[in-house]
């Protein structure tokens, strides 16, 4: 298939589509618009299901349910609506559901502003819902890795039966990119045995889609199982990209647009003499925590740059373990990095200021 | 030797864990029959969300799904909209379904969803010990109107029957009450015309059935269902509130 020309939220709802998605349960937020609008119109085109809910949290319990039910089934949104939908998120993860929840970060906190941030890292890594839980999530630097990855997380969730969330920012959301369809890599899928589809009293055991365990050792048996499913994903799931780290003095650790404009500022500083590199965690959870601990024996200091006041440097941090210094440079409130700025910041690291 | 009573198959034989003189057992066994009655046994699904009945699960022998506080009509969206053929209900309290969940119950009845919502209406927060509720009654106490419910602080009961049953995308609403046999025969009626309502397709359908709490009404389950019809049943009164042909 050849490549088309298309925003960032349309491509990761064209994305879904692709991926066998028929069933899709949202509401309005900026910048996240044109994932439910998009939807609404190509969902009748495959006879799939496009329902606006009265609510996140609605639109979330739908999601539980058509998942139940053993559906692929999708919702996007941005940041207050994501907190809205924490609660279902969390359900979801203990009645070890498979979806797909894209985050289209906008600034905050509170009603915040629309444009580009990535201060949710907490709520989507750091299991922003109640209870020992853990997202698989994607961070796509590229409309191009948006679709590639709404694609591979319908596969991942599905096979290890934890939801998946895309964390996108305003800049994925609303830029136009080239973007192939290109299909993942095919698992070996089980079928959903589980699922609540009607039960004739023999054939299978009865589903029961449930978060409520009322005994201490049931429910501590339930989050160890998840935690041995959460340490499979970590093993096999990571995914990053290293950058210029071949000769690196100063390792910069950025993800999604963020480390495009790093990339920049890269090319300045080895302009510059100054031999800087990138590790970009694709995967936020898992988190590359030993690629970034094996680069700490070899590179000189750490640079954690995010639109943020600073959140995914405390995993920069608990990987480096004191190694070596890691500093941190954030723009946030919806103000973006410049390229400029970064190398100032990598500039006063190479200088010793 | 001919069989002319019998429990219904998908009632499951566990010894419940309601109070005695609650209702709740009535209500679980007047689903099952109503299910087995019109040959929907493998292809009913039911969504009981947190309250008393939480545990449905463990009686009624259908796949199911426990629910977030008043998420069920969402939850039941979700699950007759992959599978439109199968018979989806909600089982939920009046703490769930009129307070926490009335957004999802009135969008649920809006868009004429093709479900039924079994709801229990016993003025009061069972599961959590006895708070008030939004049908609580005024002056009634409970364990957060110790000095009874006080219209001018927090108004008054809500008549969930009546606020869906003025929705377009409502078939079929009624209310019915559990105190008697004649009103227990009743409901099983109201029961069966809102499942058959969801099999022919006609939309959204509930029976609100007026229920017993005797244990956080601090009644006996003999006064419990006495007061259900000298006070409840004025302030809630009985009858079809919607009927789509």
């Amino acid at each position: 298939m050849s490549k088309v020309l298309m925003k960032g939220n349309e491509a990761i709802a064209e994305a879904a589509i692709k991926a066998g998605c028929k069933f899709f349960f949202g509401y309005p937020i900026t910048p996240q618009n044109q994932i439910p609008e998009y939807m609404s119109k190509r969902m009748p085109q495959v006879g799939g299901t496009f329902l606006q809910a009265e609510s996140e949290v609605a639109a979330i319990n739908m999601v539980y349910g058509a998942s139940g039910a053993g559906a692929r089934v999708m919702t996007s949104s941005s940041s207050p609506g994501i907190s809205l939908k924490q609660e279902g998120i969390s359900y979801i993860a203990c009645a070890e559901l498979p979806c797909v929840i894209v985050n289209i970060v906008r600034s905050g906190p509170g009603l915040g502003g629309i444009l580009p941030s990535q201060a949710d890292y907490f709520q989507s890594v750091k299991g922003g819902g109640h209870g020992d839980y853990r997202l698989i999530v994607y961070a796509p630097a590229s409309v191009q890795e948006a679709a590639d990855l709404v694609m591979e997380s319908f596969e991942v969730s599905d096979y290890y039966r934890v939801p998946a969330m895309i964390l996108g920012d305003g800049m994925i959301g609303q830029m136009m990119e080239p973007v192939e369809f290109k299909a993942p890599k095919k698992r070996n899928l089980p079928p959903k045995v589980w699922a609540a589809t009607g039960w004739d009293g023999k054939s299978r055991k009865k589903a029961i889609i449930n978060s409520l365990y009322i005994q201490a050792e049931e429910m501590s048996a339930v989050c160890n199982r998840l935690d041995g499913v959460y340490k499979q994903i970590a093993k096999n799931e990571t995914l990053y990209e290293e950058y210029m780290m071949d000769d690196a003095q100063i390792c910069i650790v950025a993800y999604g647009t963020t480390s495009r404009i790093c990339k920049n500022a890269i090319t300045t500083a080895r302009d510059n003499g100054i031999k800087v590199g990138l590790i970009r965690p694709i995967t936020v959870w898992p988190y590359p925590t030993d690629v970034i601990k094996k680069a700490a024996s070899k590179v000189d200091h750490f640079l954690a740059i995010e639109m943020s006041m600073g959140q995914m440097v405390e995993d920069v941090r608990l990987a480096v373990n004191g190694e070596k210094p890691v500093s941190f440079y954030g723009t946030t409130g919806g103000v973006v990095p410049t390229p400029e700025g970064i190398y100032d910041e990598i500039k006063k690291i190479a200088e010793g200021k | 030797m001919t069989t002319v009573f019998e429990k219904p198959k998908r009632f499951i034989s566990e010894k419940m864990h309601y109070c005695p003189g609650c209702t709740h057992g009535t209500a679980h066994r007047l689903v099952a029959e109503v299910i087995e009655e019109l040959g929907m046994n493998d292809r009913a699904v039911g969504v009981a969300p947190v309250g008393c009945s939480v545990f449905a699960y463990n009686y009624l022998d259908y796949d199911m799904y426990q629910a977030a506080h008043g998420r069920a009509p969402a939850v039941a969206t979700g699950a007759k909209r992959v599978h439109p053929d199968n018979l989806v209900f909600t089982y939920q309290g009046d703490g769930d379904l009129a307070s926490i969940g009335a957004a999802e119950i009135v969008h649920a009845a809006a868009r004429g969803e093709n479900i039924t919502a079994i709801f229990i209406n016993n003025a009061i927060y069972g599961m959590t010990g006895g708070q008030m509720a939004p049908t609580t009654l005024v002056g009634q106490s409970t364990t957060t109107s110790p000095y009874g419910r006080d219209a001018s602080l927090c108004g008054h009961p809500i008549r969930v029957s009546e606020m869906l049953a003025t929705l377009d995308g409502a078939a079929y609403i009624e209310r019915v009450s559990l105190h008697d046999v004649p009103n227990i025969n009743k409901a099983k009626r109201a029961i069966k015309k809102a499942f058959q309502t969801q099999i022919d397709k006609k939309g959204f359908s509930m029976v609100e059935l007026l229920s017993t709490c005797g244990t956080n009404w601090g009644k006996s389950p003999i006064e419990a269902i006495e007061w259900l019809k000298s006070d409840m049943i004025p302030q809630y009164p009985l009858g079809v509130y919607k009927e789509v042909d």
